[in-house]
């Protein structure tokens, strides 16, 4: 009789402790989903920011049409990645069309001293801090889920119950960046 | 010194040091009122109701519930500080800044509030990080890079995190409750005495009743004022302070993981660290709100048993060297360490 009693015990604790594991995987999970949402509304926000910026600098930047439009292009490019690499070597490229494009705004003084300019790029510093922000915090809550999933004993119920360990960022090096042509000489 | 924790175990620690507080406040006011109960109002024998002891007790839950529901907010307003207003473009970039922070850390979005000082200062307050805020002067905004403000921003943002503010700020408000009870039970025997020495009708009657007073009242007198203004305080400042000094060094170690920019917050810190002006808008009972001791004084910085003891902050150059150390091992990290050369 004792020794079902401990047996019965014994079961419920399995129980108890696969029910909490299970739970405790499903709130990582959502955690990480929510992760990768914040990191969706960041890129949104600076593809909707870049043709403010093009249309403000565009009357006076008549000189660098092939500047800005690679700055469209890769826009468009990453407003239209699928998947996690691709989206994150668009992403890339557009960052260095960007920098580029801010870099050759120095060569204009009134647009330098422009308002808008400075509010445009004042939001879009932010969101590219925002989006490595949103990343940097995706990678660490889905390294914690992917630990949470691998560790004995816990990888027992992550496959019974199908979950499967997040994608992680790669860390780009940012020193990639092309270095901006400057042309000072008069075009006519 | 309280042992280095991390930042899970400061949380607990944080959350566990709050009860503790509200717990020993709530007594010591009880056993104020008590003594004054038994000593002058002749509690069992001639007066059948602790009526001090009950006013004290439901002045401390008062006190209590004010100070974890709104007293952040009034410690807010005493440093003058305004909501930061987005048309403004250094404000905006503020606003923006610690938006940034807020995804790093993963937290919600703090009030966020610039204060008007020609000193360069910035603190946390609230309850936890649903109701918080974080406030930075408006010389800093424009003294520091963006980098650095991040710096300072994260480091606030660690304290909101950490549930830091929710322990200083109680502790703000109470050691201010604590005075303002003690001034106030001191007033009322001060006029008990007066009442007692004008009830006589004679002038001899008076005198000597002026004098009994005063010799019953007035080592009472003292007792309570001394009890309430310097012994009641002093533990929780002491208590206050020795947690201060550890939550900064764990603050200034959770921004650098924010950021992953600790050289930043280091150089803001120095810059910080060199002008010796004092914060005018903060007072001392928001001086373990803020990232450096607004005094001015530098006396934080003397080291030795007294600073030790009652400072606000860690040396300003011991955090200096910490974050400067860490952002050596981080440039480092990313190849591998050296090898020695065997030829």
């Amino acid at each position: 009789m004792i020794i079902f009693y401990i047996f019965l015990a014994a079961v419920l604790i399995l129980i108890f402790w696969v029910i909490a594991k299970y739970n405790a995987l499903v709130t990582l999970r959502n955690q990480v989903t929510n992760g990768w949402k914040q990191i969706d509304v960041q890129l949104k926000r600076r593809h909707d920011l870049i043709p403010n910026l093009v249309n403000t600098v565009r009357g006076q930047m008549q000189f660098e049409q092939e500047t800005l439009e690679k700055v469209i292009q890769a826009r468009n490019a990453a407003a239209s990645a699928k998947g996690i690499a691709d989206a994150a070597s668009k992403e890339d490229m557009l960052t260095s069309a960007l920098s580029k494009l801010f870099a050759l705004v120095e060569n204009y003084p009134t647009l330098k001293s422009n308002e808008n300019v400075l509010q445009l790029q004042e939001e879009l510093t932010s969101t590219e801090n925002k989006i490595t922000f949103a990343r940097q915090f995706y990678n660490d809550i889905a390294t914690k889920f992917n630990i949470a999933q691998q560790v004995f004993p816990a990888n027992i119920i992550a496959s019974m119950f199908n979950f499967k360990p997040s994608e992680l960022f790669e860390i780009t090096v940012a020193a990639e960046r092309e270095v901006p042509k400057v042309d000072l000489s008069l075009k006519k | 010194m309280a042992a280095v924790r991390n930042i899970y175990e400061q949380q607990a620690y944080n959350k566990r040091m709050t009860t503790v507080l509200v717990i020993l406040y709530i007594a010591v006011a009880v056993l104020v009122g008590y003594t004054v109960d038994v000593l002058v109002l002749g509690f069992p024998a001639s007066n059948p109701l602790p009526i001090l002891s009950l006013a004290t007790l439901m002045l401390a839950c008062g006190t209590t519930i004010w100070s974890l529901s709104s007293g952040w907010i009034a410690v807010l307003k005493a440093t003058g500080a305004v909501p930061a207003n987005p048309r403004d473009p250094l404000h905006k970039k503020l606003l923006n800044i610690v938006e940034e922070v807020k995804i790093a850390a993963g937290l919600p979005m703090p009030r966020v509030y610039v204060i008007h000082d020609c000193d360069f200062n910035a603190l946390a307050t609230g309850n936890d990080p649903r109701h918080c805020a974080v406030a930075v002067t408006d010389s800093l905004l424009e003294g520091a890079d963006r980098d650095e403000l991040q710096g300072v921003v994260a480091h606030e943002m660690s304290h909101i995190k950490n549930y830091d503010i929710r322990l200083m700020t109680i502790i703000a408000s109470l050691v201010g409750a604590i005075v303002l009870m003690g001034d106030s039970i001191t007033k009322s025997l001060k006029t008990s005495i007066e009442s007692a020495t004008s009830d006589g009708s004679s002038t001899t009657t008076s005198a000597q009743a002026q004098i009994i007073s005063w010799v019953v009242y007035g080592p009472l007198y003292v007792l309570i004022w001394f009890f309430t203004t310097i012994v009641a305080p002093l533990p929780l400042k002491i208590m206050a302070m020795a947690v201060s000094r550890n939550r900064e060094y764990l603050a200034d170690a959770a921004a650098a993981e924010l950021t992953r920019n600790p050289a930043a917050l280091a150089q803001v810190l120095k810059k910080v660290g060199t002008d010796r002006i004092p914060t005018f808008s903060m007072t001392r009972a928001a001086a373990h709100l803020c990232i450096v001791d607004p005094s001015g004084n530098g006396f934080n910085d003397m080291g030795g048993f007294l600073a030790e003891l009652f400072g606000t902050h860690p040396p300003i150059l011991k955090r200096i060297k910490r974050l400067e150390a860490m952002a050596y091992s981080a440039s480092r990290s990313p190849q591998p360490p050296p090898q020695p050369a065997h030829t």
